[in-house]
């Protein structure tokens, strides 16, 4: 009837507050409008100018950068709601994507929360729902969302989920389950304050580790115990629920490729699996979501034993996953339209029978870290960022222009890169050449790390398992002993350096010529002119090999200008002398240089930084960094301000400094302990990850210059370990 | 012909290659570059260099000696064309023989000629003693060379010296003669006699660093204006001083300012934080600077030297300035590098900018043992005779001789401006308050008046209250001895639009007028103007409709007539107005008084077509 349509109209969302940052609140806006939806963006202190801030038609500060006075501020979101008449809410993945209590807040502040409903949230998040103090804790051993999953048929993998957090407790389950065990908090996820303990001897050093991990990032240190599976996969089932009660599931994802428990390369639909598997899998995650009466996207993770066959459910992630795009490249939808439909009331657009599953995704997840430092995440300024030229096959999920700072106080990652292909094989080799052009130059990325994963034998067979990187590390990281690779890569640089010089000597030409006045312009002519020779120049680049620890090694390149306009090169390496190089400038980064024949598109970027030029070269499926020392003119370097003036080479022996910018936790050590090689001196906290700074060497802790609560930067001194203690 | 050509490039091959094989490996470890390796980093980068007599020494001498032990060229830095006179120290330790001298005043002479910044790259062991009678005594020898850096350094042509090795005996002279100088440290080396003849003459040993080094010359003596880490620092320090003289004012009188600026790094409304309400506090200029010049990028000279004031160039609003601020009491030497610094803004055209905060010069013994009567009277000399934009503002102190030498009223700043901490006296109120009572006690006594403590003190108290008073910055704005008190935070935005104000193109401001005059390849008119004469105003509008009417085939220029008093000298005026037309560098017609416009018309119709 009429009334019924009126009341139905007026809970259609017009305007959506994206509680979120960086990619993701660009994915929604860019959805939002397309629908024609107004979209409000909001922002801590540090996001004032970034990307999503411009995207959506209006934005508000919401507090500082410290997400839990920003981003997690549920208060502050609910009040920008209010402020600018948004009737919706999208939380995103992360921050209060998964709080039951926001998510119930909205619902009472009469805003919709596009998401599942609070008790679901609640149902499988709140992964021990009791307290122990108040309850006996026998009667909880499981947690609500797998005792509801028990319940409902969904198989479990061995464990302790109960509210008795006792260390010797917890010690004396973990032997009943059986070791390797795994420790993991019941809130939060994406592998944050999780252990793996081989042996009970470090069973309680880690569990505390995790309990304080956990109480950092969730306010909450509940933890729980499951066995842990030694030849695992890591695949999920993307789930959709309308508010009708209907339940499909989207097909499969395999994220098992991971490095410090955190999906790195993720695809859909999983390699090497049979359909009455996929169905089976399918159906299990249908029964998890219909369990807690599900709406809207969700995810429903399991654990695949490949050595039996057997899989577990593992945990539901009540939200959109940061690698759904995989999905939405097979199924041929776009899941935030449909999650804002099913907002809406509207039911799912199609049934299981019609979900297509079509060709094969991958995401790779692009992340500023230090790779041969074990991943640690990085900040800085990204001085060059040039993404991949997207088309109908290849998506760029990004939430940062060049110019902009990745910065400490939220993850680090710089964009998704998703490829599709008609099967696996094809989508790989777009993937592959995608990661080679994807252009990232300012602080180190694990682009190079991902190209290698790609090319990897194992990888290409789709034999994908979540000890992936550990297994083939010896093919992923160079090692220094092997002469053969590293002479290899060597000359891979020296070419590249040879190159990269070229490329200078016609930026920085074209540059000056562009600066001086008209009536010098015979002054800049090309080949510049020498009297009765010809001219030269000389470059010295530094190899930054940002694939290893190994030190800077020197490449000297002379280059001489010939009269028809060619450029000789000298080296000094064999193989890489005499060359003769032709260079046509395209850009001020991108350059086509013809060697032997052969003409090939380079791009570089130079940026200063540090005193120093810092020079990247793209070419081939070659990346590589080099710097190249400047005199002052380099006054317009901000970053070196803040920076410590001293470099870590520079520091006498023994000197101990902070490996990343991050918050001391907490200091193990006092000034005269005496301390044995490897043993942990603080605990750094960055990204919300823990790290502990171990003693390079025995000696007794000396100059200790941090406390815990104190922020550090990159390369702050800590403290200085002596050999000898003395006493003045 | 083709064989002459292939002969000439194989003796252009066999002088390419400096001293030979050995003495450049010698050069190399001692982490120094060939002459024409350091030509090529100085000039722009892919830029032309035109070279002269390479053969010079070819078959001449007994000894080889490559290109005559010194290269010479013009190559263009940072869009100027600059003269390069290298030493090269692998032929001969690079001394100077005969044809070294030669060479040398050749490529001075090209530099005068074509009004060419020089750039010497000094690294000499000075003349070439075993021949010294054909290189010291005569009109083009050794002697020249300096000659020609002072004659050229007045006539406003920049002279530079890079001290990239040692520079003994007469080589000395030329940095210290050089408008700036760069030393690097460890390599570089000045003084009159080197430690072998020192110890010689005084029995004194000392090492050559110690001596003469970077060290001691940048900080110490003053000789030289900027400390270099190493060579590649020199270079690119060199190539930063060409880039401030280009942004400096053109002859005309118009300024090379340039339309993208960035902001400062920092935020100017923290101005108000620092400005110290307690004068007593120290706090350093720099945070002031860094706060109102352009990206916060400030090009310091003579950093090390006199530390207790400020000198660089910057920008503000893309406009080119010379800023000179206080970082404590003025000493001897800091009183020199401001002098130094004011005549090199004032022969280059750039505005000045005193930030002042001064207590005044230092006093004591030693001090006015030292002479600082006449250091400080120098800076006076030189902020009274500086003939551009000058502008002061007073974010602190104002207090003694210190307001004279930093452009106080009394030394016509185009503006200035006070900030509302700022105060402003002869000398601090408890300082006068002691002399004074000191006084009045003396002439107590004589009268034979008994002076109680407690009287003293209230006598002290009261002048403590009247230098107060007198003291604040409203006192002063009240009456009028500055031009308004601002908001710290504004003073970027003021300077800006006063810089813009004074350097106002239609009036020629600076002392390089005359060279305008004898430069221009189409006649001149000066009109000599003064603000205030009624006559001068009536001449003033005729002539700007002339300069319309004539524009491309004459070029009309206003002087102010109180600008300089030897150009009123050289050109025989008496009063004015009086318009004046040249043409090649000559005076052609006189006129004074106010004339009809068909008058002047006539007499520039005469001088073109003569």
């Amino acid at each position: 009837n009429a009334a019924g349509l009126v009341s139905l109209r007026a809970q259609r969302i017009e305007k959506i507050l994206i509680a979120n940052r960086g990619e993701i609140a660009c994915r929604i806006i860019r959805t939002a409008k397309r629908l024609g939806i107004r979209t409000v963006a909001i922002y801590s202190d540090a996001d004032e100018s970034s990307l999503h801030v411009k995207s959506a038609d209006e934005a508000v500060r919401i507090g500082p950068p410290p997400a839990r006075l920003s981003y997690l501020n549920s208060a502050s979101i609910i009040a920008a709601a209010g402020k600018t008449g948004a009737q919706a809410i999208h939380p995103g993945y992360g921050f209060l994507s998964e709080s039951a209590d926001f998510a119930q807040l909205c619902e009472d502040e009469g805003l919709t929360f596009i998401g599942p409903p609070a008790s679901a949230i609640r149902d499988m998040g709140d992964k021990v729902t009791l307290t122990p103090c108040h309850y006996p804790t026998e009667y909880f051993k499981v947690s609500a969302s797998k005792r509801i999953m028990g319940a409902a048929g969904v198989p479990l993998v061995p464990g302790y989920h109960g509210g008795n957090q006792d260390v010797d407790f917890m010690k004396l389950e973990a032997d009943k389950i059986g070791y390797p065990i795994l420790i993991k908090p019941t809130h939060g996820g994406g592998g944050k304050g999780m252990r793996i303990v081989q042996s009970r001897n470090d069973f309680a050093d880690s569990f505390i580790g995790a309990q304080r991990e956990a109480a950092a990032s969730f306010g909450i240190n509940t933890i729980l115990l499951e066995k842990y599976i030694t030849k695992p996969r890591h695949i999920e089932v993307q789930i959709f629920g309308d508010k009708q009660g209907n339940v499909i599931h989207l097909n499969e994802r395999d994220c098992s490729v991971q490095r410090r428990h955190q999906k790195i390369i993720e695809e859909a639909p999983a390699p090497n699996i049979d359909v009455g598997f996929r169905s089976h899998l399918g159906q299990a995650a249908v029964s998890a979501a219909k369990a807690v009466n599900y709406h809207s996207a969700g995810t429903v993770e399991f654990i695949v034993d490949t050595v039996s066959g057997q899989f577990y459910f593992m945990e539901m992630n009540t939200r959109l996953q940061v690698e759904h795009p995989v999905t939405e490249m097979i199924v041929d939808q776009d899941l935030v339209e449909w999650q804002i439909r099913i907002a809406n009331g509207e039911p799912l657009p199609i049934t299981q029978s019609e979900v297509p599953l079509s060709g094969h995704a991958f995401e790779a997840r692009i992340y500023a870290e230090n790779v041969p430092k074990g991943f640690l995440p990085a900040a800085g300024v990204l001085h060059h960022y040039k993404p991949v030229q997207v088309s109908s096959g290849v998506r760029v999920e990004t939430g940062v222009e060049q110019g902009d700072t990745v910065s400490m106080h939220y993850d680090p990652m710089i964009a998704k890169l998703v490829v599709w292909g008609d099967d696996r094989d094809i989508a790989l080799t777009k993937m592959k050449d995608c990661l080679s052009k994807f252009q990232v130059a300012g602080l180190p990325t694990n682009i190079d790390f991902l190209l290698k994963l790609a090319n990897h034998g194992a990888f290409e067979n789709g034999e994908v398992e979540t000890h992936f990187i550990e297994l083939h590390k010896d093919d992923l990281f160079i090692d220094s002993n092997n002469l053969l690779l590293t002479q290899k890569a060597r000359n891979t640089a020296v070419h590249s350096a040879a190159i990269a010089a070229v490329c200078v000597c016609e930026k920085e030409y074209a540059a000056a010529k562009d600066r001086a006045p008209g009536n010098l312009s015979l002054w800049y002519s090309n080949p510049p002119f020498r009297v009765n020779h010809c001219a030269k120049r000389f470059i010295e680049l530094e190899w930054d090999d940002e694939s290893s620890n190994a030190g800077l090694e020197t490449v000297s390149v002379h280059v001489s200008y010939l009269p028809t306009g060619k450029y000789l090169i000298e080296t000094g390496v064999s193989g890489f002398s005499g060359l003769e190089m032709n260079v046509t400038r395209l850009s001020d980064h991108d350059f086509r240089v013809e060697q032997d024949g052969v003409s090939t598109n380079v791009s570089i970027a130079v940026y200063p930084k540090d005193q120093m030029e810092h020079i990247h070269i793209w070419h081939g499926s070659h990346h590589h960094h080099f710097k190249r020392k400047k005199g002052i003119e380099l006054v317009d370097d901000v970053e070196n301000q803040y920076r410590p003036t001293t470099e870590t080479s520079s520091h006498p022996p023994g000197t101990i400094v902070a490996p990343m910018a991050g918050l001391v936790v907490k200091v193990l050590v006092k000034d005269g302990t005496k301390i044995d090689e490897g043993q942990p001196i603080l605990v750094l906290e960055a990204m919300k990850m823990e790290h502990v700074v171990k003693a390079s060497s025995a000696g007794y802790i000396s100059g200790l210059r941090v406390s815990a609560g104190q922020q550090v930067s990159d390369g702050t001194i800590l403290c200085t370990l002596k050999v000898n203690l003395c006493i003045i | 012909m083709e064989g002459l050509v292939s002969q000439l490039h194989s003796n252009i091959q066999q002088v390419m290659n400096g001293g030979g094989a050995e003495a450049v490996k010698r050069n190399r470890k001692r982490n120094k570059l060939l002459p024409r390796e350091r030509i090529d980093r100085l000039i722009d980068p892919g830029s032309s260099f035109l070279e002269f007599s390479q053969l010079a020494g070819h078959e001449l001498y007994e000894d080889l000696l490559p290109s005559g032990g010194i290269i010479t060229g013009i190559g263009p830095v940072h869009g100027k064309l600059c003269m390069f006179v290298a030493n090269d120290p692998t032929v001969k330790g690079g001394t100077y023989y005969p044809i070294t001298i030669k060479k040398h005043l050749r490529a001075q002479e090209i530099a005068a000629q074509c009004r060419l910044p020089c750039m010497y790259l000094v690294d000499s062991g000075g003349a070439f003693l075993p021949k010294q009678a054909e290189v010291f005594p005569d009109k083009e020898n050794f002697g020249r060379i300096f000659y020609n850096q002072a004659v050229m350094s007045a006539e406003g042509i920049p002279q530079i010296a890079l001290v990239l090795g040692s520079c003994t005996a007469g080589g000395a002279y030329i940095p210290a003669m050089a408008d700036e100088s760069v030393m690097v440290k460890g390599n570089g080396t000045i003084f009159l006699a080197g430690p072998p003849l020192v110890k010689a003459a005084t029995g004194e040993e000392v090492s050559a660093e110690d001596l003469g080094g970077a060290t001691v010359h940048c900080m110490k003596s003053g000789v030289s204006d900027y400390f270099a880490q190493d060579e590649e620092h020199a270079l690119a320090i060199g190539r930063n001083i060409v880039k401030n003289l280009h942004m400096a004012g053109k002859l005309d009188g118009s300024h090379n300012t340039v339309a993208e600026y960035k902001e400062p790094l920092y935020d100017v409304k923290e101005l108000r934080s620092i400005a110290p309400t307690d004068l007593k506090q120290s706090f350093d200029i720099r945070s002031i600077i860094s706060r109102v010049v352009d990206g916060s990028e400030f090009d310091e000279f003579k950093k090390l030297y006199g530390t207790t004031l400020v000198t660089g160039f910057a920008r503000i609003f893309g406009q080119p300035v010379g800023i000179i601020g206080n970082n404590g009491i003025l000493f001897n030497e800091s009183a020199l590098k401001g002098a130094h610094f004011i005549e090199l803004c004032a022969q280059r055209n750039i505005p000045l900018i005193f930030l002042q905060n001064i207590t005044g010069f230092m006093v004591g013994s030693k001090s006015e043992a030292n002479g600082i009567a006449k250091a400080g009277a120098k800076m006076v000399m030189a902020v009274s005779c500086a003939k551009v934009p000058k502008i002061t503002v007073i974010i602190g102190g104002s207090f003694g001789a210190g307001n004279y030498a930093m452009c106080g009223r009394a030394y016509s700043p185009n503006f200035m401006f006070f900030w509302p901490n700022a105060r402003i006296s002869v000398m601090g109120g408890p300082q006068a308050a002691g002399v004074l009572s000191q006084i009045e006690r003396a002439n107590k006594k004589k009268a034979g008046i008994q002076w109680g403590e407690e009287e003293e003190e209230k006598f002290k108290a009261r002048v403590v209250e009247a230098y107060d008073r007198e003291g604040s910055a409203y006192f002063s704005t009240a009456r009028l001895w500055d031009d308004g008190v601002i908001d710290p935070a504004d003073t970027r935005k003021i300077l800006g639009l006063c810089v813009a104000a004074s350097t106002n193109p239609s009036v020629v401001t600076g002392n390089s007028w005359d060279k305008l005059i004898l430069n221009s390849d189409t006649p001149v008119l000066v009109e000599f103007y003064t603000s205030w004469c009624g006559p001068c105003n009536m001449v003033h509008r005729v002539i700007s409709e002339i300069a319309t009417d004539y524009s491309g085939k004459l070029k009309c220029f206003v002087l102010d007539a109180d600008c300089d008093p030897q150009v009123t000298e050289n050109y025989e005026i008496k009063a004015v107005p009086v318009v004046l037309l040249f043409k090649n560098g000559v005076k052609r017609e006189s006129i004074m008084g106010t004339m009809p416009k068909e008058f002047y018309m006539a007499a520039i119709d005469r001088v073109l077509a003569s």
